[in-house]
């Protein structure tokens, strides 16, 4: 089933285009990496899926609903359908607990749930025993853990992840790694990272896209595009002779 | 030279009896300082909590909004902050005059014309430096908590409650200014004696006559008090700070 199509996606920021005329799907419980050298779009991209910008031109349907011409309401509902882990996630001025347990308070869940999933979200980040820390004097890495747990404590159906692990220690990064595998193959989350790591991509990615100056350059599977690219700049990006 | 140190030791010796006066003035529980310093209260309190309730959700508006002239409002808000206090005494002298638009009222000498002159100097300064806060702090959260699944009014209290230091240091510095301010109260209060006399303006009457030990009496009050209402928002902005 396709969770995410999206056609002819466009974005213009003072006569430049970040996003040109992109178009792609996305099938429900797919770990799809982005991969591509910096400026290259991906983030952009995450963003407008995410509704935290508008295109400038072009359509993005999420499990049928075309969000750009959903009311209010809706957004809200289809962007609770999602979590996005920002590439330098901010925390709030509170506890770590609190933190974690944001997305969930905007949900208005009852309290012993907020703290079954809190919980369970620190466990699954390696942050038990962090509850009561205040997240503002957690280190770069702990951040980054913390914004996961958040996110993943939503129980988000589609995934949003920008560079999520790029300040992560090597142990650290690995534990990511594998909460996200058993994300997506135990719960059929459907993940959408990009990474400018293509070993990172390569490790995860059921399929990977390839951008470059705005514009999706090859989708295919992961095989595909790293045994037997099409284009001769994805092969380059891969074969590591494109300077980024 | 000896008729220049008898000038200074004469001084010196007015100054200490003056200052002892004020003492015992404060310590002998005189009812007409302590009418005076409640007034003060009184007036700088309400016109101070009146600025809050108006220029809290006025800032957060024009901090969050983006709309057509924001930059014209930012001047609009900032040269207002620094409204001369006689200046606004004056307009509202003359709204509150008999011949004067809301002259029917007869507030003109009342408390009620010091509150409404005081509250509009310090509802631009709390607009101001709420505009300002909010918009740092929704650069830094507003796509985090959007992301988390906010609704719009979920997102404003998010902004809200990261922004609360810096709206509760805007707060301090309007209740300052309103209760060292003289001209404006003078101009529309007309310091009457037991009726609209104030700290400010009873130091400035008790000085030209003369009468110094009134005077220092309640200057030691009026620094006192700004000591102390600094003192409970410090303690406020810390304990905020531990809950951080």
């Amino acid at each position: 089933m396709t969770l995410l199509k999206v056609n002819n996606l466009s974005k213009k920021y003072a006569e430049k285009y970040a996003i040109k005329d992109i178009s792609f799907e996305i099938e429900q419980g797919e770990f799809f990496t982005l991969i591509g050298p910096s400026g290259a779009g991906k983030t952009t991209l995450l963003r407008l899926i995410d509704l935290l910008e508008p295109p400038t031109s072009g359509q993005i349907e999420y499990n049928g609903w075309s969000l750009q011409t959903l009311p209010k309401k809706k957004i809200v509902h289809a962007r609770r359908e999602m979590g996005f882990v920002f590439q330098n996630p901010v925390v709030f001025s509170s506890t770590v607990k609190a933190n974690v347990a944001y997305g969930l308070n905007f949900r208005k869940l009852s309290t012993d749930e907020i703290d079954e999933r809190v919980q369970s979200a620190l466990d699954m980040v390696g942050l038990r025993g962090f509850e009561e820390r205040k997240a503002l004097t957690l280190s770069g890495g702990e951040i980054q853990r913390v914004a996961l747990a958040r996110t993943l404590a939503t129980e988000p159906n589609l995934l949003l992840l920008d560079e999520a692990t790029a300040d992560l220690d090597p142990t650290n990064v690995a534990l990511i790694e594998k909460v996200l595998k058993k994300f997506n193959k135990e719960k059929e989350v459907t993940i959408v990272m990009a990474t400018h790591n293509f070993f990172q991509a390569k490790r995860l990615g059921d399929s990977v896209g390839f951008l470059m100056e705005g514009e999706m350059i090859e989708i295919g599977t992961t095989d595909q595009i790293f045994n037997n690219p099409s284009d001769k700049r994805t092969e380059a990006f891969i074969s590591g002779e494109m300077i980024y | 030279m000896i008729v220049y140190n008898i000038t200074v030791i004469g001084d010196m010796m007015i100054f200490f009896e003056a200052l002892t006066e004020a003492l015992a003035l404060i310590f002998s529980g005189d009812a007409e300082i302590y009418g005076i310093m409640l007034l003060s209260l009184r007036v700088s309190g309400t016109a101070t909590f009146l600025a809050a309730c108006c220029g809290i959700p006025l800032g957060m508006f024009l901090g969050i909004r983006v709309y057509i002239g924001r930059r014209i409002v930012n001047n609009l808000v900032n040269t207002f902050m620094g409204l001369p206090p006689v200046v606004i005494g004056l307009f509202v002298f003359l709204a509150l005059s008999r011949s004067g638009p809301m002259g029917f009222l007869s507030l003109l000498y009342t408390p009620t014309a010091m509150i409404i002159a005081q509250w509009i100097l310090a509802t631009p300064i709390i607009t101001g430096i709420t505009m300002a806060a909010v918009r740092s702090v929704q650069n830094k959260y507003r796509d985090t908590a959007l992301s988390l699944g906010a609704t719009e009014s979920q997102l404003w209290f998010t902004i809200l409650k990261e922004a609360r230091i810096s709206i509760l240091a805007g707060i301090c510095v309007a209740f300052g200014q309103a209760i060292s301010e003289v001209g404006a109260i003078m101009i529309v209060g007309g310091n009457i004696r037991f009726s609209t006399r104030a700290m400010t303006t009873a130091i400035v009457l008790q000085t030209r006559m003369g009468i110094f030990g009134l005077a220092i009496a309640l200057g030691i009050i009026l620094i006192t008090l700004a000591f102390l209402v600094n003192l409970i928002f410090t303690t406020l902005q810390e304990g905020v700070e531990v809950i951080r």
